[in-house]
């Protein structure tokens, strides 16, 4: 079986996040670069299903040079490839060029599964798992929390408000992970060492059948008017508690009508 | 006036607040147009009419036996058969996974975890865990915008409520994920998290064997109640409840948060709540840097003196 696994580079959330003032994209260069969080779960959930069903998985990543670092990450952790879509044309993307741009270059690739993380941590949409099933005309199995392939079936759990949904499919199909589906291994020093020598196939858009009249900033479907630093929140009152804490703080609800 | 789609959530005939506020913000682009799917419209429909919708579209149970993608082929028609200006859905996991392949569908831009919204469809958006505020708009085809629930006050005005029946062809391609079982995961009679006027959450500092503490505070303020990520990792909470980057966005009107330290990936979560109330034993918690309140101090001794006191004053 083939999977291929979405990889996005994002600012760490540890580090000061900021916006370009020109174009009023991500400033990439204000902060480190780390593999998106959740991707690192479904780069796990591709392994463990290798594990059990064989095949290959290989990353797919579209973004800017650094994304590199990302990509060795995701080999790091055991996957066999990778392919990397990057291209200038591609800079400031919003969420359904990205889908667009990504369901044209797994039509270059040959594949059972796409896996991704449910969102990423830097613009948070949670679109792209579902624009992208919608692209390829595939199923679309999204907000997963387990996973159990069976020929060419699938059946996952999707997590839902009130507890989970069963849904069915016929392979291919597209799948979407939350954090709760696995626990994502450390890379061992030995995959470390074999990762730097795995291939990665770096594709221009073009390469990857991407129209670049669709994708960039120029051709966004939506735009940032403006942005600014949130304005500070007003100073609490923090008071230690003396053994009447719980009535200061029933005090403060009061006043502010929750009681 | 051109009709603006709302996405209508409901839980068995009742309509869900955060609709009621979709309608609030849609008066302002044009004409509220409720679409329903599934049964128990009848009963939904005074709620409806109350907060100004003219039209409500009910479409039937099927769309629901399939993964998202029937919803998106219903808004889609819609848009193109009404000429709508704009679609607006609750920023929920779901619903921002309709918007987005709607937009696909229409050609259109989405935006989504929206907090708030004018009348030229200028949206406002809470990034990067509330650090950074930016306004955005759709610029091609009709905006498909999820707003985030406790955004907007809801203002009722009367509205006709016409109802028109649509029948929905589901594609073969939406049909592809197809839901066989509903498993509804024990959660009492507390208001859905991300739909809450209250969240009263627990962290860390709660320990393993006593979230007791934290329900019965939230308990005795009507409240929905949240986890940190420590909390859900430990197993001591349902992974259904986390609040945060990778878990779930709530923006109440109060947010207690007991035992939690307060970390960037935290906030993300929960730093556009209205009022935010801390209680924690580490005064350099971060969490105190956001809170309108706090309280240095034992969470198990505070908060159960609060319970009491909120109970008393009741």
């Amino acid at each position: 079986m083939n999977i291929v696994v979405l990889v996005k580079q994002v600012p760490d959330t540890a580090t000061e996040r900021k916006l370009n003032a020109d174009d009023k994209t991500l400033d990439r260069a204000a902060s480190d670069g780390v593999i998106n969080e959740l991707d690192e779960y479904a780069i796990e959930e591709a392994l463990l299903l290798k594990e059990k069903h064989g095949g290959e998985v290989t990353i797919l990543t579209m973004g800017p040079d650094q994304a590199t670092d990302s990509i060795r990450k995701a080999l790091s952790m055991g996957a066999d490839k990778a392919v990397f879509v990057n291209d200038d044309a591609l800079h400031g993307s919003d969420a359904i060029q990205s889908a667009y741009a990504l369901a044209q270059a797994l039509g270059t690739l040959e594949f059972d599964l796409v896996v991704l993380g449910s969102e990423s941590t830097d613009a948070r949409t949670g679109v792209i798992g579902a624009a992208l099933a919608e692209y390829l005309g595939l199923p679309q199995l999204t907000l997963a929390g387990k996973v159990d392939i069976d020929g060419g079936a699938i059946k996952i759990q999707r997590q839902t408000d009130y507890g989970y949904d069963v849904v069915e499919a016929r392979l291919p199909a597209v799948v979407s992970v939350v954090e709760k589906i696995n626990e994502p291994r450390y890379p061992s020093f030995k995959l470390i060492m074999q990762a730097k020598k795995k291939p990665v196939d770096k594709k221009s858009a073009a390469d990857a059948g991407i129209d670049t009249g669709k994708v960039g900033l120029a051709n966004a479907t939506t735009e940032t008017v403006d942005f600014a630093a949130a304005p500070p929140r007003a100073a609490g009152t923090i008071v230690k508690d003396e053994g009447d804490g719980g009535v200061k703080a029933a005090d403060f609800l009061a006043e502010k009508k929750f009681v | 006036m051109a009709e603006v789609l709302v996405l209508v959530d409901h839980v068995d005939g009742q309509v869900k607040k955060v609709t009621t506020e979709l309608l609030t913000a849609a008066r302002r682009i044009g004409e509220p147009a409720a679409v329903w799917v599934g049964d128990g419209a009848e009963s939904g429909k005074a709620t409806l009419a109350e907060f100004g919708a003219e039209k409500v579209y009910v479409a039937p149970a099927e769309v629901n036996d399939y993964v998202v993608a029937p919803k998106a082929e219903l808004l889609a028609k819609l848009a193109q058969d009404k000429g709508a200006a704009a679609i607006l859905v609750s920023a929920t996991a779901e619903n921002k996974e309709i918007a987005g392949r709607t937009a696909v569908k229409l050609g259109s831009g989405v935006l989504t975890d929206v907090v708030d919204v004018n009348a030229e469809l200028v949206t406002e958006h809470s990034i990067f865990g509330g650090a950074t505020v930016t306004h955005a708009r759709v610029t091609t085809g009709v905006p498909v915008i999820a707003v985030r629930p406790n955004s907007v006050v809801p203002e009722a005005t009367a509205g006709a409520a016409a109802e028109e029946a649509v029948s929905v062809d589901i594609s073969d391609a939406a049909k592809g994920a197809k839901v066989v079982e509903r498993v509804v995961q024990a959660k009492g009679e507390r208001p859905e998290l991300e739909e809450a006027a209250i969240v009263v959450s627990g962290g860390r500092g709660v320990g393993s064997d006593d979230f007791a503490v934290v329900e019965n505070l939230a308990d005795s303020l009507g409240a929905a109640v949240g986890a940190s990520r420590a909390v859900v990792d430990s197993g001591w909470y349902p992974n259904q409840f986390q609040v945060g980057q990778t878990g779930r966005t709530v923006s109440p009107n109060l947010y207690v948060a007991l035992g939690i330290s307060g970390a960037i990936q935290h906030r993300a979560g929960m730093q556009t709540s209205k009022n935010i109330v801390a209680v924690n034993k580490d005064p350099e918690a971060p969490i105190f840097e956001l809170a309108d309140f706090g309280v240095v101090g034992d969470l198990h001794t505070v908060a159960p003196q609060l319970t009491e006191e909120i109970n008393k004053r009741k």
